[in-house]
């Protein structure tokens, strides 16, 4: 077989075979989950973070969105941080790093003060890491000057950081909450204090349902339930969002970022990858489907730097980001009509209906031939029709300028 | 091993019926709704389903259709319903008997109480008979506010679904908890073993009541002369009777001719497969791309290993040796078994009923034959599908209504 594209990415100086990590979470949580990891792929484990006090959980601690008969569109999680004592944690990272040298082992740190922090950081470098994650950004911490509470403060990030960079010499990523208006202002923080790059996003504060009967959110931990934090794919545009703004900051455009949520498949990665990540970290996916996914995540991208020739990853990193622009600054001057493919058409007339219901009422169903077609007098463009097709039958077609917007240009040079 | 007095069909959990769900495309003036003759409105039912709403979706199909469950089962869907469903478009249509199979299921687990009697108007409408018409319009009548009674000749109400269809495709106690419905939640009376014509004339039940429904269906199996007086020879309906009645337990049959190629041929081969019949042949006066029986129906007679002999028909019979031949080609051959089942379809009997016979079906104008008297189901219809009984049931009991309260 042909050979494949090399996927390694150099992160802080630090080579990883490929940008795929598991994240600071149960799927990283000692030494035989991470073993078996490393066996089947994996570019790095961003270890489950150490504590000086284990955490003490709750049980259940897990709840999903569904959708119709799919489950895990979202996931809710409560648990916190390592339950292990710290001997023992940093005992696994040694012995994972004596037997899989390649494999990078990000250490990923929570204390509650400086001198804390600077111990730690102190502790697993000592153990053999190869990087530092600072979590500022678990959502539920059972002390309230924890986790994303830090995160939320920008001068104590800065603090902590400092604090951190006086015990290693290991390369720092700082880990975001996305429970903030504007993660740029704990960034900078962070990267004034020292950090070398930004990890985001953590999990999105959640209640994901609620028993009807019981009437209690779910999970239900004798009769009580929790806020906690929400991951899976429905993050995963929240998580873009947060990125792309990083990169979109001044202060903050060349710093490397580490990206994390809802990504289950390559193509959720290239898309982190093309907003700017250098490596992505994954949980939730591997909670529903195993570590096994790395397979394909891979070489899926393998195939798709083939099609885009390119022989590093590196080539792709941040390739989207210069194509993301403020809304008054987008061309608003044509629009896109619907084009239907009459052979893949079944004729359900969901189009119409969400035109209708849900847009400018263009779309025009003859009940007999049940075949939709569009009013172009009507129609804005905004290609609901083309969204909601279970076919994929209709396409953009052609494309007009609005009145008096026409003037010297051509609709060929549209890119839609 | 399949049995027979077990439902062979699967039943969706909540999972796989939102699954199956999730694959209807929700169409605008939906193709199925407008197939079903009942009016069940399947597309409205699997839209609740999809939005969780499975006690709203019990509702409509009650409320539209009181044998859904019924249909349910029984419904040759392919022919209706599915027949036009957009999904076919993509891959196959949405398997919409076991959708609403799975949500009448759960009206009868969740102990619903849909339907209820309308406020008494004082009126009485007796129906003779209570095969699907007449249970359908026994419903429709007492939700109108009608004091309905059902005179059944049998010991047991549901005409051909308590005593035609195997209990393989429809088990007898979802007949037995629409039966309930009725008489409970719609107070409708009922009268056993009572024949029409000898326990009691039309003529009184026409005074005695304020209008007379007869739903007598087409209760006679059809016998050809060749075949008369023949003691090798059943005619299917009175074996499936039989075998219904005894619950499987009948005479060991080795090998058995059937004569017929629609659903109730196809009944008794599956049967006689079931009750484990060693051979059975069944011979069919269609040639193979013209069977009548429904996709279900052929698909599990071919799955026992029933061997279907098309365009055949009998020439001749001498005991239980039958000679047949084909209808176009030159092809004669000669069976001898141990049995010969007819099905070759019902017809009318009216006994000692006076009425007038059009085209095998008793006369009327939209259900009404004469002033107070009117009919419904397989004695009106030129489909004997009980969906079309449903439909029918559901006529008669607005042409009723519109005769006594316009006094036509």
């Amino acid at each position: 077989m042909k050979s494949k594209k090399d996927l390694s990415v150099n992160f802080l100086g630090v080579k990883f075979k490929n940008p795929f990590c598991l994240s600071s979470s149960p799927v990283g949580n000692c030494y035989e989950m991470c073993a078996k990891a490393f066996e089947l792929g994996w570019g790095g484990i961003v270890y489950k973070t150490l504590l000086k006090t284990p955490s003490y959980e709750c049980s259940p601690r897990y709840d999903i969105l569904t959708k119709e008969d799919l489950p895990w569109v979202g996931f809710k999680n409560m648990e916190q941080l390592t339950e292990h004592n710290l001997e023992d944690d940093l005992r696994d990272i040694t012995r994972l790093k004596k037997e899989y040298p390649d494999g990078v082992i990000i250490a990923s740190i929570m204390a509650k003060t400086e001198e804390d922090w600077t111990e730690m950081a102190r502790l697993v470098e000592q153990a053999g890491a190869d990087m530092i994650e600072l979590n500022f950004s678990c959502p539920q911490m059972t002390d309230s000057d924890l986790g994303s509470a830090i995160g939320q403060k920008p001068e104590v990030c800065k603090r902590f950081c400092q604090a951190v960079k006086r015990g290693t010499k290991l390369p720092v990523i700082a880990k975001m909450t996305p429970n903030i208006t504007d993660m740029c202002e704990p960034a900078i923080a962070s990267i004034e204090g020292g950090a070398d790059a930004i990890s985001a996003i953590n999990t999105i504060k959640s209640i994901c349902n609620v028993d009807l009967d019981k009437k209690v959110g779910l999970p239900i931990v004798n009769g009580k339930s929790s806020i906690s934090g929400y991951s899976g794919k429905a993050v995963k545009p929240i998580a873009l969002r947060f990125i792309q703004q990083l990169r979109d900051n001044e202060r903050l455009k060349d710093v490397p970022i580490s990206g994390i949520g809802g990504i289950e498949t390559w193509e959720d990665a290239a898309e982190f990858i093309l907003l700017g990540a250098t490596t992505l970290q994954i949980t939730t996916a591997i909670m529903q489907y195993g570590y096994r996914i790395i397979d394909d995540l891979c070489d899926g991208l393998q195939h798709y730097m083939e099609e885009q020739k390119v022989d590093s990853l590196h080539e792709l990193v941040g390739v989207a980001n210069k194509n993301i622009i403020p809304a008054e600054d987008l061309d608003r001057d044509y629009r896109v009509y619907p084009e239907f493919d009459y052979k893949k058409c079944v004729g359900c007339g969901r189009c119409y209906i969400s035109c209708f219901d849900g847009s400018h009422q263009a779309i025009e169903f003859d009940l007999k031939k049940r075949k939709p077609t569009c009013n172009k007098d009507k129609c804005v463009g905004c290609l609901l029709c083309s969204n909601v097709c279970p076919v994929k039958a209709i396409s953009k077609g052609e494309i007009r300028f609005k009145q008096g917007k026409g003037e010297n240009r051509n609709t060929e040079d549209i890119i839609v | 091993m399949k049995k027979y007095d077990k439902e062979l069909e699967k039943s969706y959990d909540p999972l796989l019926v939102m699954e199956e769900a999730r694959r209807c495309l929700l169409c605008h003036d939906a193709p199925c709704s407008k197939e079903c003759p009942a009016k069940t409105d399947p597309a409205k039912f699997i839209r609740s389903v999809r939005f969780k709403n499975f006690k709203g979706a019990a509702e409509t199909i009650r409320k539209n259709n009181f044998l859904g469950d019924v249909c349910a089962r029984v419904c040759p869907t392919e022919k209706y319903c599915q027949k036009g469903c957009s999904r076919s478009g993509i891959d196959r249509p949405i398997e919409i008997g076991l959708i609403q199979k799975f949500v009448t299921d759960f009206e009868k687990q969740t102990n619903m109480k849909i339907l209820e009697k309308g406020r008494n108007n004082n009126m009485k409408v007796c129906i003779v008979g209570s095969g699907p018409s007449g249970l359908q319009a026994a419903a429709s009548l007492s939700m109108m506010g009608y004091e309905v009674t059902i005179i059944e000749k049998h010991e047991k109400a549901g005409g051909y679904l308590r005593y035609g269809i195997p209990s393989y495709r429809l088990e007898e106690k979802v007949l037995d908890n629409d039966i309930n419905t009725l008489k409970k939640d719609l107070k409708v009376k009922f009268i056993f073993n009572t024949k029409l014509g000898v326990d009691v004339s039309l003529a009184e039940l026409r005074k005695q009541y304020d209008a007379v429904i007869l739903a007598i269906g087409y209760s006679k199996g059809k016998m050809l002369p060749m075949f008369e007086n023949n003691s090798y020879v059943e005619v299917a309906t009175d074996f499936l009777k039989r075998v219904k009645e005894n619950k499987g337990n009948i005479e060991k049959i080795d090998f058995c001719i059937v004569i017929g190629g629609g659903d109730v041929a196809m009944d008794v081969c599956s049967t006689l497969k079931m009750l484990e019949t060693k051979q059975v042949i069944d011979v069919i006066y269609e040639d193979t791309d013209e069977l009548r029986a429904s996709n279900k129906e052929l698909q599990l007679a071919r799955e026992l290993q029933v061997n279907l002999l098309c365009g055949y028909k009998p020439v001749k019979v001498e005991n239980n040796t039958v000679i047949f031949e084909h209808r176009k080609l030159s092809s004669q051959l000669s069976v001898t078994a141990d049995k010969i089942i007819l099905a070759v379809g019902q017809e009318l009997d009216l006994n000692n009923l006076e009425l007038e016979v059009v085209n095998n079906n008793i006369k009327n104008k939209k259900h009404q034959i004469k002033n107070n008297l009117f009919a419904t189901g397989d004695v009106v219809s030129e489909d004997k599908t009980v969906v079309y009984s449903v439909k029918h049931g559901k006529e008669v009991a607005i042409a009723v209504d519109n005769y006594l309260k316009g006094g036509k």
